[in-house]
């Protein structure tokens, strides 16, 4: 009886539905060893879906991170202590096309992953390039929105509501410039090795970083600004 | 230019501190002297503190944990010879400021320093073992978790002896913790310690999901891990979802500190109870970070020493992944006098009552799987047996704590030191030391003095008793904790058993510390050739003792639990005839260097050294971007390589070397 018959038999009950993989894998090492069943020489790894995994939980973790600023401006937000609220002080207008800004990067960095997938360096670069001046736009408008509120005598040291107001929004776009920082740096990467493995795996976490912050801006407008000036 | 730091943050006016000082820079001096004359720096550099080898990392671990429990420890003998001192018309030796400093070190030195490394020095040396893995999933960034915890242990101890630490307690309680109440650097120690440490911490908890969902050998199935890689899941998930939250609670006193906000201040809104939930929404989880890996050491121990597989396999994973679930459901029952009301008591109290139930049947489980075996009784069974018995004495009196009316009368007193103590100790350091005399062997090639781990066993067994017993009696009596004089003589006796309780204690650690010497002395009569020197279960036991550096020379199939009890029952040959070339990561400088550039960042932030502050994070991230650029990260060990070393594992194992 052959190794590759052998596991069969013995491995079926072994090896559950669902390690299919690990099975081919068994079998590999078996092809190349002619050992026993119980071992395989070579163990093989798939780097980028562990990295994608892992970054998926670090993901979650810093989801975690903000759901504890959401938690502390719900509860704090009513605590003006006699000075401005959010309907005073909230320019709607001003932050839904800050929203846009950020909604249509994360647009473009779509297309800077299908571009990527296409196996098109130049497209990957321009596109995050419009990715990168979107988000700076952004980031832009959220520093002028600070400037503006601490030279009106609404800075966060103000009261509750705005302690926790300028920390929640002040960490979400500290994360989206360094979601910019990452796109510099990836598109010098890409420029510089082209579209490798290496550089493929790492554009798929910035694609995964940058719509994260998406989704929790999206949280921030609505909680925040909405809510704010529906009170 | 040197912001808040002047030479009078040098407290050369406090004998005992400055004593605690000279001995720590005269070891600091020993050790760097003992290095440069064995001209091992480079061996240092290149082996160890570039290691990504996690087994190196794990050894790092440990070693980092050791000398915080001494360094805890004596925290905890100048609490007890205190309290045994100051009553009546003396006031022992330590001013107020001094003694409040002490267990605010104390508790956050023995959490995040000691417990904390032991337990991710464990999972790391045994774990990747466990799977089946050459090593966890993420190499580098298990080096850089390792060096800021290091940055952070570092960083307390600096306080020591330049500035001072916090007074406010091992949690920084607000408004206490606010600048208007601790103007000075000690409460920012403690901040940046912790989040320089923290961050370690979770990047740790990320790499270990990685590693058990992706790394096992083909054929481990989940329901076939042991259960100290499935309870180190749970602590792992458990670290990623609680410690963003002390990131954020920290980083909100921060705010409140540094820039004048007002999370928690008593002025313009601010609300200390939000700081006191956020902590426990964290600190609760901690508690179970802590003891969750622990229970799956006793989980190896126990069938291993009693013969048997381990009873009820699939009640101990979901047991585990019950804590693991509730732990984040009773954050509340550690504030109960907060005054929420009734029904919102009443639903923490009984959460909290909950958790006893699957922590029962763990411990039936434990019982049940020695029942009929032929029980080997070991140190690291001595140690376990000491955990059953005394969590289980630790564990009901948390149940009293978990009832509202009663914990209103018992809050903030000695009653409540007792129990987590009792849990702490015997259920954390004692698997601890259980694990640690377990998988010796497998870490270092030689088992521990056997005599001296008894020895150590007992001192620390009734040690503990004897310290912590009287603090039940004295909370009921109304002591309260973190006093440093009192005046009720019925209290004075019971302070002094405790102290000397203290000392039997220390003669444990002394006992520990002299087992280690002995050890090392004997190492070439306590070696063990065999790589399975308690008749083990589990694949780590397959290996030789130290493992080589890329675990397995080939990847075992699992086609049971206890997948290498399976292999010896069954006759697997685990020789092997053929060979192939093994990937593996190459040692990098970048996670040291960068975790030196936070720590820096650290210091120049509790000092406020504003360009110390920009320089620091600045180098952090040039040299992150640097790494992103290298390309030369990996390597192989040749087939050839691979061939001898097992020869020679294989000729040792015969008796034949």
């Amino acid at each position: 009886m052959s190794n590759e018959t052998l596991l069969m038999q013995n491995g079926s009950a072994a090896l559950k539905p669902g390690y299919a993989d690990h099975a081919a894998d068994a079998l590999r090492g078996l092809r190349q060893s002619g050992d026993a069943v119980d071992f395989q020489v070579e163990h093989h790894h798939d780097v980028a879906a562990t990295i994608q995994l892992g970054f998926w939980i670090y993901l979650m973790s810093d989801c975690l991170l903000f759901s504890g600023l959401f938690a502390t401006y719900a509860v704090l937000h009513g605590h003006t202590a006699g000075g401005p609220s959010g309907a005073q002080l909230f320019d709607l207008p001003s932050v839904l096309t800050e929203t846009m800004f950020l909604l249509f990067s994360s647009f473009t960095c779509g297309l800077a992953t299908l571009a990527m997938n296409a196996n098109n360096r130049n497209a990957t670069v321009g596109w995050l390039g419009v990715t990168f001046l979107l988000g700076a736009g952004f980031v832009t408008m959220e520093v002028r929105e600070f400037a503006h509120m601490v030279a009106i005598g609404a800075g966060p040291s103000h009261s509750a509501f705005l302690s926790s107001f300028f920390t929640l929004v002040a960490t979400h776009g500290l994360h989206v410039t360094c979601g910019l920082i990452f796109m510099v740096v990836m598109m010098v990467a890409v420029l510089r090795k082209g579209l490798t493995e290496t550089n493929r795996a790492r554009l798929n976490c910035l694609s995964l970083f940058w719509h994260f912050l998406d989704i929790i801006w999206v949280g921030v407008f609505s909680l925040v600004y909405l809510f704010g000036v529906a009170h | 230019m040197f912001g808040k730091l002047t030479l009078s943050a040098i407290p050369f006016n406090v004998p005992i501190v400055m004593g605690a000082v000279a001995f720590m820079v005269l070891c600091v001096i020993g050790v760097l002297a003992a290095i440069t004359y064995l001209g091992k720096w480079k061996y240092l550099w290149t082996e160890w503190l570039t290691s990504v080898d996690h087994k190196k990392i794990g050894i790092m671990y440990m070693i980092l944990a050791f000398i915080m429990l001494l360094r805890g420890f004596a925290d905890a003998i100048m609490m007890r010879s205190q309290q045994a001192l100051s009553y009546g018309s003396n006031m022992g030796y330590l001013p107020p400021e001094h003694f409040d400093q002490v267990f605010s070190a104390h508790g956050t030195i023995m959490i995040f320093f000691m417990a904390m490394p032991f337990i991710i020095g464990l999972m790391n040396c045994i774990l990747p073992l466990q799977i089946g893995a050459r090593d966890v999933a993420f190499p580098l960034l298990n080096n850089f978790s390792f060096w800021l915890t290091a940055a952070g242990a570092v960083l307390v101890n600096v306080s020591l002896a330049i500035g001072n630490f916090s007074r406010a307690g091992w949690l920084a309680y607000p408004p206490l913790s606010e600048l208007h109440f601790s103007p000075g650097v000690g409460v920012d120690y403690y901040i940046w310690a912790l989040q320089i440490s923290g961050i370690g911490t979770t990047l740790t908890g990320v790499n270990f999901i990685a590693t058990i969902l992706k790394m096992r050998a083909p054929g481990m199935t989940m329901t076939r891990m042991p259960v100290f890689v499935w309870a180190s899941l749970c602590a792992s998930v458990l670290i990623v979802v609680a410690f963003p939250i002390l990131t954020v609670t920290l980083g909100l006193l921060t705010m409140d500190r540094y820039l004048g906000m007002h999370f928690f201040t008593n002025s313009l809104g601010g609300d200390p109870m939000m700081y006191i939930n956020l902590i426990w929404i964290w600190g609760h989880p901690e508690v179970y970070i802590l003891i969750l890996p622990l229970f799956g050491v006793f989980s190896e121990i126990v069938p291993t020493f009693s013969g048997k597989p381990l009873f009820g396999y699939a009640s101990m994973v979901y047991a585990t992944m019950a804590i693991a679930v509730l732990s984040m459901l009773v954050w509340l029952h550690h504030f109960f006098t907060m005054g929420a009301g009734p029904a919102v008591n009443a639903f923490y109290g009984i959460t909290t009552m909950i958790i006893a139930v699957p922590t029962g049947v763990k411990i039936f489980n434990w019982i049940f799987t020695m029942y009929r075996g032929r029980v080997r009784f070991d140190t690291p069974m001595l140690w376990t047996i000491g955990f059953l018995i005394t969590f289980t004495i630790g564990g009901m009196s948390g149940v009293l704590l978990a009832e509202p009316p009663a914990d209103f009368v018992l809050h903030n007193s000695l009653f409540l030191i007792a129990h987590f103590h009792n849990v702490i100790i015997g259920g954390v350091v004692f698997g601890v030391f259980a694990g640690v005399s377990y998988w010796f062997p497998k870490i270092t090639g030689f088992r521990l003095h056997e005599g001296l781990g008894k020895l150590a066993f007992w001192f620390w067994f009734v040690g503990f008793y004897v310290a912590f017993m009287p603090l039940y009696a004295l909370g009921l009596m109304g002591a309260t904790r973190r006093m440093d004089h009192y005046n009720v003589a019925a209290w004075h006796p019971l302070f002094i058993i405790a102290a000397v309780g203290a000392g039997i204690i220390a003669l444990g650690i002394g006992t520990q510390v002299l087992q280690l010497v002995v050890t090392f002395v004997q190492r070439e009569k306590l070696r063990d050739t065999t790589g399975d020197p308690w008749n083990g279960r589990t694949l780590e036991w397959s290996l030789p003792s130290p493992a080589p550096a890329y675990n397995f020379a080939r990847i075992p199939i699992v086609r049971e639990r206890d997948a290498y009890w399976d292999m010896k029952k069954r006759g697997v040959d685990l020789k092997g005839s053929t060979f192939v070339p093994i990937h593996m990561p190459r040692n990098k400088a970048t996670g040291f260097i960068m975790a030196g550039c936070m720590f820096v960042t650290g210091f120049a932030l509790v000092w406020q050294i504003w360009w110390l502050v920009i320089a620091g994070f600045a180098a952090t991230v040039a040299t992150l971007i640097r790494h992103a650029f290298d390309d030369d990260r990996d390597y192989h060990i040749g087939a050839d390589e691979v061939r001898k070393s097992e020869a020679l594992y294989d000729r040792v194992k015969a008796g034949s070397v």
